[in-house]
């Protein structure tokens, strides 16, 4: 079995319509439940008090950031949202590092200053996440904009949720991309709630989806549940924006499995309603959809399980166990190109290379 | 030396630069057709044509996050927002995410940004189109201010801002832009962090930016002819802050002045006037004079918008306080 990591980022797109490989649709499934098994064991470690910080956990949803992120490669971009452990994961983060960035430790993605919502792999074009909602939908846009400017075939995912939809970055920025044909797939994950709000008492329309005629670009809904059906759409879109004809809205209902954040009861919505969506579990779906297709066993998926547990397991003992704090004497490291804190104030260094 | 006027200093920096880095582009609203609200970008269209020199729809946020994203993506975008009143729009996508990703995400990007902008008072447009709000963005960690007061600076300074990897807001004055100024036809940069000692004196110390800059200058020969002389500096970039101009005047003269068209309360100077007594406590001969813009929104009327911002003769006033000949 490859690893996840290579058939997310590999750069031959599967034929459209065409068989997947049983390598590839494992792959697919393999994501997903490292996501989960991220998540319910950020969770745990919530609960023991082992991490610190907030951590907005993106259990329920793996299919749209999984499925999404099948459908690019190592061209292209994407943006992250405070949910977005899920992201950096389906993009091919490594579990070691996300974790030990939630961690706090010198070793994680941003050397434990970012933690859980900040997030970022530039380097393999993760432009990161961010703390506040909808604060990424400009900067997704604007690195369309690079894409189209060095005219690139490249394409940017931006991820948010339905809370960002209603914020003004999520119109100025759609009716930028829409305006100048930017290279752009705004992948809007509906989870159904901005924090305790139900969508349906915040927002002044049903799907937002339907928001895209405003912005003169193709809205689509999608199943957030169907990993195949969100990389179906998004590769559409893709391959929409590669030729040069803009932007999509793609919105994926989909649903959070846990509270909004450790602390949230979940007072404003049922317990039928969580059963409805955890029959609708992404990872139920697909593992049924596989084993319906022959395309694994009841022993293999077993056996896949054990795998992602092993790799959570050594995640943990690597950012917990192993890794360092930063050295409180680099507090003031990275904040400038070129310039650092001195006893006065900001004093010239060195440029490195 | 030719003399230019200060809009075309900006827009001389602008040009040259595009012709020197394809990355460098330029979008904002009412900055291509137009030449911009206060014609600094005059030109640039019809040399670089609409890809890299777009207007844009009124969407402050878009203009400010798209120019975030597009250098984090590799292009060296020069964004404008056509006043800084309008920098409220701008807020999140300037202080949360280009001040703070490279930070955040463990030192491993750069956003390569310069967003220009224009503020102060002077033409009698109100309290949403005549506001100084540098402090705002002085506060904040992770950007630059830079604030010129001549077409030389402007240029000068400019250039240097796009070449720089952090991100800058570039503001310049309303009130300065068909001011005139020699600027040489060669190359040239100045670096960020460098005050410049405008007028050299021994009694007291007048230290501003931007507009008033100009006003502390004019204060300086005021007090000449009363016998009093000033030394003063321009500060230019209040972040980087030269502050090592700043204290050796200080402790060449003992008394200082602030002059900022900012509002008085939690103004950029106050910050300045800490560090003053934080590293020259034993040099001040007097207690440190700030004079500010009142803390009132800028009033239209042309008398109280005159009464609200720092004229000359105030700093004079203040400048002879610390010498207790007021």
């Amino acid at each position: 079995m490859g690893t996840v990591k290579e058939v997310k980022r590999k750069k031959a797109a599967k034929p459209a319509g065409g068989e997947f490989s049983k390598e590839f649709l494992v792959g697919l499934l393999r994501r997903m439940m490292e996501i989960r098994g991220f998540e319910d064991k950020v969770f745990e470690l919530l609960a023991r008090n082992v991490l610190q910080g907030a951590s907005h956990v993106y259990a329920g949803q793996e299919a749209v950031a999984v499925g999404a992120c099948s459908a690019i490669d190592t061209r292209d971009y994407i943006t992250s949202t405070h949910r977005g452990h899920g992201h950096s994961l389906a993009l091919g983060a490594d579990l070691k590092l996300m974790m030990a960035e939630l961690c706090g430790k010198a070793t994680g993605y941003c050397k434990g200053r970012g933690g859980s919502m900040h997030i970022a792999d530039v380097k393999n074009r993760n432009l990161g996440a961010t703390g506040i909602v909808g604060g990424n939908i400009p900067v997704g846009t604007g690195a369309a904009l690079a894409c189209k400017l060095r005219k690139s075939d490249s394409v940017v995912l931006c991820f948010f949720g339905d809370g960002a939809s209603n914020e003004g970055t999520f119109h100025e920025s759609l009716n930028m991309a829409g305006k100048w044909k930017l290279p752009v797939i705004y992948v809007c994950e509906n989870n159904l709630y901005g924090m305790s709000v139900a969508f349906e008492r915040a927002c002044a329309i049903n799907d937002i989806a339907s928001r895209a005629r405003g912005y003169a670009m193709p809205g689509v809904i999608v199943d957030g549940q169907r990993v195949l059906e969100v990389r179906k759409a998004v590769q559409e879109a893709v391959a929409f924006a590669r030729a040069g004809n803009g932007p999509t809205l793609i919105e994926a209902k989909t649903y959070r499995y846990r509270g909004h954040s450790r602390s949230d009861p979940r007072v404003y919505r049922t317990k039928e309603e969580e059963a409805y969506w955890h029959e609708r579990d992404p990872i139920k779906l697909f593992r049924e959809d596989l084993l319906k297709q022959n395309a694994i066993t009841e022993a293999e998926f077993d056996a896949l399980q054990a795998l992602v547990n092993e790799e959570l397991a050594a995640a943990e003992k690597f950012a917990v166990d192993e890794s360092p704090y930063p050295n409180p004497a680099e507090l003031h490291d990275d904040v400038y190109v070129g310039w650092v804190e001195g006893p006065k104030g900001l004093v010239r260094i060195e440029q490195k290379g | 030396m030719p003399v230019i006027m200060y809009r075309e200093a900006v827009r001389d920096a602008l040009a040259e630069e595009m012709r020197r880095d394809p990355r460098v582009f330029i979008m904002g609203e009412d900055v291509a057709i137009y030449g911009g609200a206060y014609s600094a970008t005059q030109g640039l269209l019809q040399e670089f044509g609409e890809e890299r020199v777009r207007d844009t729809a009124i969407s402050e946020m878009a203009i400010t996050g798209a120019a975030v994203g597009a250098a984090m993506a590799g292009m060296r975008p020069v964004a404008e927002i056509m006043y800084v009143d309008f920098m409220t729009l701008a807020m999140d996508q300037f202080v949360n995410q280009a001040g703070k990703n490279r930070y955040m995400f463990g030192g491993k990007t750069t956003v390569p940004m310069v967003l220009r902008t224009e503020g102060g008072a002077g033409r009698c447009i109100a309290a949403h189109h005549s506001q100084s709000l540098e402090a705002w963005f002085v506060h904040a960690p992770g950007v630059f201010v830079v604030m010129p007061a001549t077409p030389y600076d402007a240029k000068g300074l400019l250039k240097t801002c796009i070449r720089d990897d952090n991100p800058v807001l570039f503001i310049e004055h309303k009130m300065l832009y068909n001011n005139k100024g020699e600027v040489p036809t060669e190359e040239y940069t100045i670096p960020l962090g460098q005050a410049v000692v405008r007028r050299e004196g021994a009694d007291v110390t007048i230290i501003s930016y931007s507009r008033m800059a100009l006003r502390a200058e004019e204060a300086g020969k005021k007090l000449a002819e009363e016998g009093v002389s000033a030394e003063v500096i321009d500060l230019r970039c209040l972040k980087p802050l030269d502050i090592e101009c700043v204290l050796a005047s200080v402790k060449k003269t003992g008394r200082v002045v602030l002059a900022s068209e900012g509002y008085k309360d939690c103004n950029f100077v106050c910050d300045l006037m800490a560090k003053i007594q934080e590293f020259a406590f034993d040099y001040l001969d007097a207690p440190i004079e700030r004079v500010c813009a009142a803390n009132v929104p800028v009033p239209m009327s042309p008398v109280l918008e005159d009464e609200a911002i720092p004229r000359a003769d105030k700093i004079v006033a203040a400048a002879k306080r610390t010498l207790g000949k007021a």
